[in-house]
């Protein structure tokens, strides 16, 4: 058993039991959201053991990390929060308010937080047009929606996504 | 708003519960077709109520289901439910309060081509919706309406769900096919068409979500009373995204067939800050852009009328209003950057085409372009048109070649002198 599978081994079962037994590729998807849940980002060494669960080659496994962008290959801030400045939510002020949640916290977009905890990122369509303007939290393994934001609201919630941080530390500790 | 077949919680509290979906007809379609129907009477059923696919071809659903040829076997039901295109927000409301009728739709077309295994293809940032997508089959599976032997029969069915990871292209289906295979999601070149070799090379229906959550209606009550919603050629209603500079966006379920008028005004309550109503766009980004007069107003949002009166295709009704103080030129750099992220770089023309021509839009919308810019923005886009093997080069050019043609002074107005 690989690290990984000495990890999560209920977890990687309950996923390769989804798809056909000679078609164990199609994990590798799943595999790499659960290898990221932690740290946020896939390490080399979970790419080298997804490929030995899934039968490919490590440099398919990391090929996927850099073509689809939920998955990251280098660490960055522990929530990502991730704003849509597409065509209908820029219509609805999405991008000043983007610039303004920026400002607010002394980052440009795209950076991380001096004390390591939030990188905002511009990201394409949400599906949520109509609650402009929208970010997604990605951290701790989950990705949760936030609609109907204003600058206030948000840097409430990165208030309480800091509270949550040090709660983890103090319960890991 | 009318009755609504699609957005039932939006009148039935907690319809996102097993009892309470049970308690108002729930799954009496799946059981009266497992108990009492073959498969050709849900496909016949399904064809005669003309339904056409919500993803935007509109394509008839029927008709798609019967190219599943019964020599080559496992046959395999994949739903769509990859929501990316900008402006399109529908098929998240259906998954999130009306689960189980989309569910049962999913079942209904799986016994209809007799597979026993479909997945659910999310974009990875439904990833709520997938844990509660994993729930309610966990639900099903206990209440016996999932597993093995269904109602007494040789039927069996399971489903699962597999995230996407943040690439639009998924939406294609057979890239979102490729996906699943743990490949990168890129489009295949076609045919052989996904009918006959799709998932892991097999028979495969592809649907999107909203058309799925139809299916339990209609086999409850039959064709013709599904037909009593919307037009002859597009029956049915039609959940419509509205979205931009209106004051109240949002879904509306409305028959196919209402007018831009009835959606922009009545319901969503006309333009912000009473401004002119400039543009509309229907499908997204991937629009062409429509100029908003008084015909277009008058015309009925179904699958004939928007392509013969107003030139452009209903898609997926992703309905995006532009007001007076939209400047063409802004808009075409949004909708050209979107889709130069979102080329999956596998033809050339697509994906060397979206990134010059989001690098011009953007020196245009900057003010440092000239109208030789725009030009070459279209040549550009010119040079894109029907030399990809998916559609998404094709959806990048719309609201360029429109935009220049029909709102040419908008670039005018932006150029450096």
């Amino acid at each position: 058993m690989n690290a990984l599978q000495q990890k999560f081994p209920t977890q990687i079962q309950t996923i390769l039991a989804k798809y056909p037994p000679d078609k164990q590729a199609s994990a590798v998807m799943p595999l790499l959201y659960l290898a990221q849940a932690e740290t946020g980002f896939v390490s080399q060494q979970s790419i080298q053991d997804i490929a030995a669960i899934v039968g490919l080659s490590s440099t398919d496994v990391d090929a996927l990390i850099g073509y689809y962008t939920l998955y990251h290959d280098s660490p960055a801030g522990r929530y990502r929060l991730q704003v849509c400045t597409d065509l209908p939510c820029a219509l609805r002020g999405a991008e000043d308010f983007m610039h303004s949640l920026c400002a607010n916290m002394g980052i440009k977009v795209g950076e991380t937080t001096p004390d390591g905890l939030i990188t905002i990122e511009e990201v394409t369509c949400l599906a949520g047009c109509h609650r402009a303007p929208i970010f997604q939290v990605q951290g701790d393994g989950e990705i949760t929606y936030h609609e109907n934001q204003s600058v206030e609201t948000a840097l409430a919630l990165v208030a309480e996504l800091r509270q949550r941080a040090a709660r983890k530390e103090v319960n890991n500790g | 708003m009318g009755e609504l077949v699609l957005l039932r919680h939006r009148e039935i509290p907690d319809l996102d519960r097993l009892e309470v979906y049970q308690a108002h007809g729930g799954f009496e379609a799946f059981r009266k077709a497992v108990t009492s129907q073959q498969p050709a009477d849900v496909l016949n059923e399904v064809k005669a109520s003309g339904l056409r696919g919500r993803g935007g071809a509109g394509f008839p659903t029927g008709m798609k289901w019967s190219f599943i040829p019964n020599d080559l076997w496992p046959h395999y039901v994949v739903a769509n439910a990859d929501e990316s295109e900008p402006g399109t927000f529908k098929d998240r409301e259906i998954l999130e309060s009306n689960p189980y009728q989309f569910l049962e739709g999913l079942m209904l077309a799986s016994y209809t081509v007799q597979a026993n295994f479909s997945y659910i293809y999310l974009r990875g940032e439904f990833w709520q919706i997938g844990d509660k997508l994993e729930d309610c089959i966990r639900q099903l599976e206990a209440a016996g309406l999932l597993g093995e032997k269904l109602f007494g029969s040789n039927y069996a069915l399971r489903l699962h769900t597999h995230l996407g990871a943040g690439a639009y292209i998924c939406g294609e289906e057979s890239a979102l096919l490729e996906s699943i295979e743990g490949k990168l999601g890129q489009p295949r070149l076609r045919p052989p068409f996904p009918a006959v070799y799709g998932l892991y090379g097999k028979p495969t229906v592809i649907n999107n979500v909203e058309t799925i959550a139809n299916i339990p209606p209609i086999i409850l009550n039959g064709a013709t009373w599904y037909r009593k919603f919307g037009t002859e050629r597009s029956p049915g209603t039609k959940i419509f995204c509205l979205s931009g500079s209106v004051n109240r966006p949002g879904n509306y379920e409305l028959p196919l067939g209402t007018t831009f008028r009835e959606l922009i005004y009545t319901h969503g309550g006309g333009i912000l800050g009473g401004r002119k109503i400039k543009a509309i766009m229907t499908a997204g980004a991937s629009s062409s852009l429509i100029v908003a007069d008084e015909k277009a107003l008058d015309c009925p949002m179904d699958y004939e009328s928007v392509q013969q009166q107003l030139g452009a295709p209903l898609g997926s009704a992703s309905v995006i209003i532009l007001d007076e103080t939209v400047n063409m030129a802004w808009l075409v750099e949004k909708t050209t950057r979107f889709f130069e992220h979102e080329s999956c770089g596998k033809c050339t023309p697509c994906r060397e085409g979206t990134y010059w021509m989001a690098h011009l839009a953007e020196r245009i919308a900057g003010g440092q372009g000239g109208m030789s810019d725009v030009d070459l923005l279209n040549a550009v886009a010119h040079a894109i048109q029907n030399k990809c093997l998916c559609p998404l080069g094709e959806f990048s050019i719309m609201s360029v070649r429109s935009g220049v043609e029909k709102f040419w002074e908008d670039f005018e107005k932006v150029v450096s002198k």
